[in-house]
């Protein structure tokens, strides 16, 4: 069963998704990622997009989740790299996507990240290596 | 159509060619200015034997749809030309009516003592013709509708620039109607050219809006929400009295979207936003 | 006298979806015959969004179904025509399916208006008990 690589970026996790999710790795992607959250003390979730061709409304309800979970467990959730054509194809198919804010790229979210998080909340885990979390 | 009647429409093929080009020429229809004479002679005498081909097929119980073909295909080839190089719908129409008018007269010469028959003959010719003239008047407009089409096209391109203002800072001047279609164009271009720049502000103005009614509104709002939806901010400027008169009257809610009456205060906005600082040059700052 | 324009279907093709892993191939296939008609790049997302939201219904609520895919033409048009045939329980009221944030299950009730709102031409035919017809159309210029 493929599983979407989650990385460790200091107080954050960053997901990059590259294939079609369909419905049973969206929910693991959820679980494994709360389970992250949870274990690392993260901060903030960086979910990428811009590999992603299409967002319809069952991919808009699990980032909607992973927004939402993730806040419960204290961290903020930043989707970006979202391409033009699934914009404009959101806007038009009229899915709110709330609670997920949004940025242009992986530098500019973790910018996000970082105002959205108070200065002296240093997060769980403080050495800025990447580790690939395996499975 | 009976097969004397189509002989004698053959026997006085000349004058029937002959009257029609003189109608087209009482009635300018001929244009030598687009076409030559001989060319517009030409073209004329190639749709009359199409038609009397036509008519001798049916009236041998040949099957009518392919000599239909030929002479809807001649009459195609001549209305699309001609719409291309600008003739008029007038001129198009007396193409076709003055070679009716042709046709019949050419009957009622020779068919003069048998009015039941003259009447039935020339009732069926005309219908024929009819049908002609307005296959005619479809293929005429559709060809200028291409026309138009196609310089709409150019237009998008043209009147959609985006400008980079400064960096992180893009700038969108909307000139014309925005329509459903252009909207696309806009927001494709503008949302590709943040993700290109990497520009968190976009600033689209409409003093070049003529007017803006809910439908344009609801347009710009879309931009402004997928501009959102990626990560970057939409300022709308350029908004004129007028239509912020007819904003409200209409009771379009615009909140949440950011309007500035003209780009220099929407670019002070997008400084500030990006704290950023304009400030003059002290005195003191010498070579 | 020219007929009025109808619209002709050029190609057929037809694929069964069963289980959840059919969905991506499908999504695949719908963007190899919108690339055939030079469809742009937006209305190809329009097109395979409302694809995919359509598809989900027949799975969550019909357990499946098949659907057909086209190329069509009318006058000098060209679109993709995409006909969803389910066996499932259909939709005894329309109009409340129909309305944006209306759910029987617990999606987002997006699935039906947000898929219209993407392509030119909706269509749907069902009656509870008898199953679930969806025709869209969407042509290459928008």
């Amino acid at each position: 069963m493929e599983k979407i690589p989650i990385l460790k970026m200091g107080p954050f996790l960053l997901v990059t998704i590259q294939v079609d999710l369909y419905d049973r790795l969206a929910l693991n992607l959820e679980s494994d990622l709360i389970r992250m959250v949870n274990k690392m003390g993260s901060r903030g979730v960086l979910i990428d997009i811009s590999a992603v061709n299409i967002v319809d409304s069952f991919m808009g309800r699990i980032l909607g989740n992973i927004a939402s979970m993730s806040k419960i467990l204290d961290a903020q959730t930043v989707v970006v790299g979202m391409q033009p054509a699934v914009a404009i194809t959101l806007v038009e198919l009229g899915l709110p996507l709330n609670g997920v804010r949004t940025a242009l790229n992986v530098e500019k979210g973790m910018q996000l990240l970082q105002s959205m998080i108070p200065p002296d909340d240093g997060g769980g885990d403080e050495n800025t290596e990447d580790d690939t979390i395996a499975d | 159509m009976a097969l004397d009647t189509i002989a004698l429409l053959q026997k006085k093929k000349q004058t029937i060619l002959e009257t029609w080009i003189k109608h087209q020429l009482a009635n300018d229809a001929l244009r030598d200015e687009l076409i030559s004479n001989e060319d517009g002679r030409a073209q004329s005498e190639e749709l009359l034997n199409a038609f009397l081909d036509k008519l001798r097929t049916e009236a041998r119980g040949g099957s009518a749809a392919d000599d239909s073909d030929h002479v809807q295909d001649i009459l195609e080839t001549v209305t699309i030309s001609r719409a291309r190089k600008g003739y008029s719908p007038r001129e198009t129409g007396v193409f076709i009516f003055s070679f009716k008018e042709a046709i019949l007269k050419a009957l009622s010469d020779e068919i003069k003592n048998e009015p039941v028959i003259l009447f039935e003959e020339s009732q069926k010719i005309s219908n024929k013709i009819d049908v002609l003239a307005i296959e005619s008047f479809e293929t005429f407009i559709k060809s200028r509708e291409e026309v138009i089409l196609r310089q709409t096209d150019e237009i998008a391109e043209i009147s959609t620039p985006v400008i980079r203002v400064w960096e992180g800072i893009l700038a969108l001047p909307i000139i014309g109607t925005l329509d459903s279609s252009r909207t696309q164009v806009v927001m494709e271009s503008l949302l590709s050219q943040i993700v290109e720049t990497g520009s968190e502000i976009a600033i689209l103005d409409i003093s070049g809006v003529p007017a803006v009614d809910s439908l344009v509104a609801q347009h710009l709002m879309k931009t402004v929400s997928a501009t959102r939806l990626m990560g970057a901010e939409c300022i709308i400027s350029g908004v004129r009295p007028e239509i912020a008169q007819t904003i409200v009257h209409l009771g379009i809610d615009l909140s949440g979207i950011i309007t500035k009456s003209s780009l220099a205060s929407a670019l002070k906005y997008a400084f500030s936003a990006l704290r950023l600082e304009v400030k003059k040059i002290s005195k003191d700052v010498k070579a | 006298m020219k007929i009025p324009k109808m619209i002709l279907s050029l190609t057929k093709d037809e694929m069964q979806i069963v289980r959840e892993q059919d969905v991506v191939p499908f999504r695949n296939r719908v963007r190899e015959y919108a690339v055939r008609v030079k469809m742009g790049l937006v209305n190809q997302t329009k097109l395979i969004t409302a694809a995919s939201e359509l598809v989900r219904n027949m799975l969550n609520y019909a357990k499946g179904g098949k659907i057909r895919i086209e190329i069509v033409s009318r006058g000098r048009d060209n679109g993709i025509r995409l006909t969803f045939v389910d066996s499932g329980p259909g939709i005894s009221n329309i109009d409340l399916a129909m309305k944006d944030g209306y759910s029987t299950g617990k999606s987002l009730g997006l699935g039906l208006p947000g898929a219209k709102r993407l392509v030119n031409e909706f269509n749907i035919q069902t009656e509870a008990g008898k199953g679930t017809t969806v025709t869209i159309i969407k042509w290459s210029n928008g």
